[in-house]
């Protein structure tokens, strides 16, 4: 997707997709046919710029044709670089601007409980996202309602915008900060789907699950390296990065 | 204004279970009620704008109606992105209740006087906008809001506004003839009508009779149905807020896409009103919005 229409990101895409997997995956209650229902769980991927691993999923998992991805950023095709909502089902918020998923999701989550139903409300952050004050706005009130549905996972690859995270605003001790507000935290191999899912399987109140990951997982060229949160594929990168893929795969 | 506010939005809510009241720990002694009488539909979501504003959104995308209360420039400009992404874009049924709109906590100075929030707010998609002039449209306004699910903006002031409407409002449409005239049209929005109003008596005195009308709902249809009832007269606009983007911008800019005919002047607060310290009273003649200014401008502009 990412080489076809020569957009950005595909590092963080590579870097969330496995949690993004997990979660479609019968972690959060939901599915094509619940997608309105008001049971349902809620996933918002607020690192909107990670956008083409959320419509990939999404559609593997059947909540849209697989040919919509074909028009991604595309002139008048269906999704932009930035997750976009409009008529598209499983897609629970528009996200793009960071820091806005987690107070959102808060909101969800409340009203899950209000209603009185089981459903939980996961919301996937970048770590540079916690730059963010609403982060941490949200992290007090959500023990402040007693929000024991809502669950954050961190996509923990510890690379931002221009160089790495703890050498731009440091998070660390991150897990201990999540505790002092009041959070449980689980801290999971962020491309382990069995990890994942034991993380993810119940809470009781406000859960943090900070899933250690790799930015530009699983093409060797890509990894780590701060150029793919910018670079499209070219054709050349694309079949070497496929061809790793598979060969990981098989 | 806000306390009539308070007291209807609680009968309504007695009654209708997803209405919420979230503030930001703000609403001493107005609120106090509304929290006593139904604990659960009330949020004090502390001093966090931003994430109160998204928070709201994500209740509402849930079937629920949220108030988000706050003093005027708290819950516009301090969480404006909130408002355009989460709650317009995503077309979220939030109404931002904006208290002490214009100038009204005179002395406390320009940090909480909001001047610009009707430009700012009328640029938002999906946003409709209520400014009524005091109790009685007050009601009118949340009631039309809860009609319809989309977000909304209630533009009110902070308190002891005379009534200048004199019988509740019902099916009216949003367009208010307060007094009919002959010379002209003086159209305001807000508590500034009170103002408008003992301008009025002055310029009666010198035989000058103005069409009075109010408008608590702002759009392109009220302003369109404002200038149909002008009826190419000359129009004097009048607003507590910057002429930047605001009520009266909105009417010229509609006016000039229908050709309208006759002469438009407007008042507004003046960009140096933040350098002055003073009551709401004082900033209003600071900026030639005193009833003495207004009916001057209305001589002039008959002229």
């Amino acid at each position: 997707m990412t080489h076809e229409a020569q957009s950005s990101h595909v590092g963080s895409a590579l870097s969330v997709v496995d949690i993004l997997a997990v979660l479609y995956s019968g972690s959060a209650k939901v599915s094509p046919e619940t997608s309105n229902s008001a049971e349902r769980d809620c996933v918002i991927l607020s690192k909107g710029h990670a956008a083409s691993a959320l419509y990939a999923v999404l559609a593997i998992r059947g909540f849209f044709p697989l040919s919509y991805l074909e028009s991604y950023c595309a002139d008048g095709g269906q999704f932009g670089g930035h997750v976009t909502h409009h008529g598209k089902p499983g897609v629970e918020l528009s996200t793009g601007s960071l820091g806005h998923g987690l107070p959102y999701g808060l909101g969800v989550a409340l009203s899950q409980n209000r209603h009185g139903t089981s459903a939980r409300t996961f919301v996937v952050l970048s770590d540079g996202e916690c730059d963010e004050g609403t982060t941490w706005e949200s992290a007090l009130l959500a023990h402040q309602f007693g929000a024991s549905n809502l669950t954050v996972i961190i996509d923990r690859n510890r690379i931002q915008s221009l160089t790495n995270t703890e050498d731009t605003v440091a998070l660390e001790p991150f897990a201990d900060k999540w505790r002092a507000f009041n959070w449980e935290v689980r801290e999971v191999d962020g491309h382990s789907y069995e990890q994942l899912s034991a993380a993810l399987a119940t809470q009781d109140r406000p859960l943090c699950i900070i899933a250690e990951t790799t930015k530009g997982k699983g093409v060797s060229f890509m990894e780590n390296k701060v150029l793919w949160h910018y670079r499209p594929p070219s054709s050349e990168d694309l079949e070497n990065a496929l061809l790793e893929l598979q060969t990981e795969s098989q | 204004m806000r306390n009539s506010f308070a007291k209807h939005l609680l009968e309504l809510a007695y009654d209708d279970e997803s209405i919420l009241l979230i503030t930001g720990d703000l609403g001493y002694g107005v609120l106090d009620e509304f929290q006593r009488q139904l604990p659960n539909q009330y949020i004090n979501s502390g001093v966090a704008e931003q994430s109160m504003m998204s928070m709201a959104a994500g209740l509402a995308s849930r079937g629920y109606r949220p108030f988000v209360y706050s003093i005027a420039n708290f819950p516009t400009f301090r969480c404006l992105e909130q408002i355009r992404n989460d709650v317009c874009y995503m077309r979220n049924p939030v109404t931002i209740v904006a208290v002490g709109a214009g100038l009204g906590y005179g002395v406390h100075g320009y940090t909480h006087h909001a001047i610009e929030d009707i430009a700012i707010m009328r640029a938002m998609p999906n946003m409709t906008l209520y400014s009524p002039g005091d109790a009685i449209e007050t009601n009118y306004c949340v009631d039309l809001i809860l009609s319809n699910a989309i977000p909304a903006y209630l533009r009110l002031g902070k308190g002891g506004e005379p009534l200048i409407n004199t019988k509740s409002l019902g099916e009216q449409p949003s367009i208010l003839i307060i007094e009919e005239g002959i010379d002209g049209v003086i159209c305001w929005t807000g508590g500034i009508g009170a103002k408008v109003m003992l301008a009025s008596s002055m310029l009666e005195k010198l035989g000058i009779r103005p069409i009075l009308i109010s408008m608590p709902v702002l759009s392109d249809e009220t302003i369109g149905q404002l200038l149909s009832t002008a009826n190419g007269k000359k129009i004097l606009s009048v607003e507590e807020h910057t002429l930047s983007g605001g009520f009266g911008s909105w009417i010229l800019e509609v006016a000039s896409g229908i050709g309208y005919p006759g002469r438009i002047s407007r008042i507004g607060v003046t960009r140096d009103t933040n350098t002055e310290i003073g009551t709401q009273n004082y900033l209003l003649e600071y900026s030639g919005l005193s009833p003495e200014a207004i009916s001057l401008k209305f001589r002039g502009l008959l002229t």
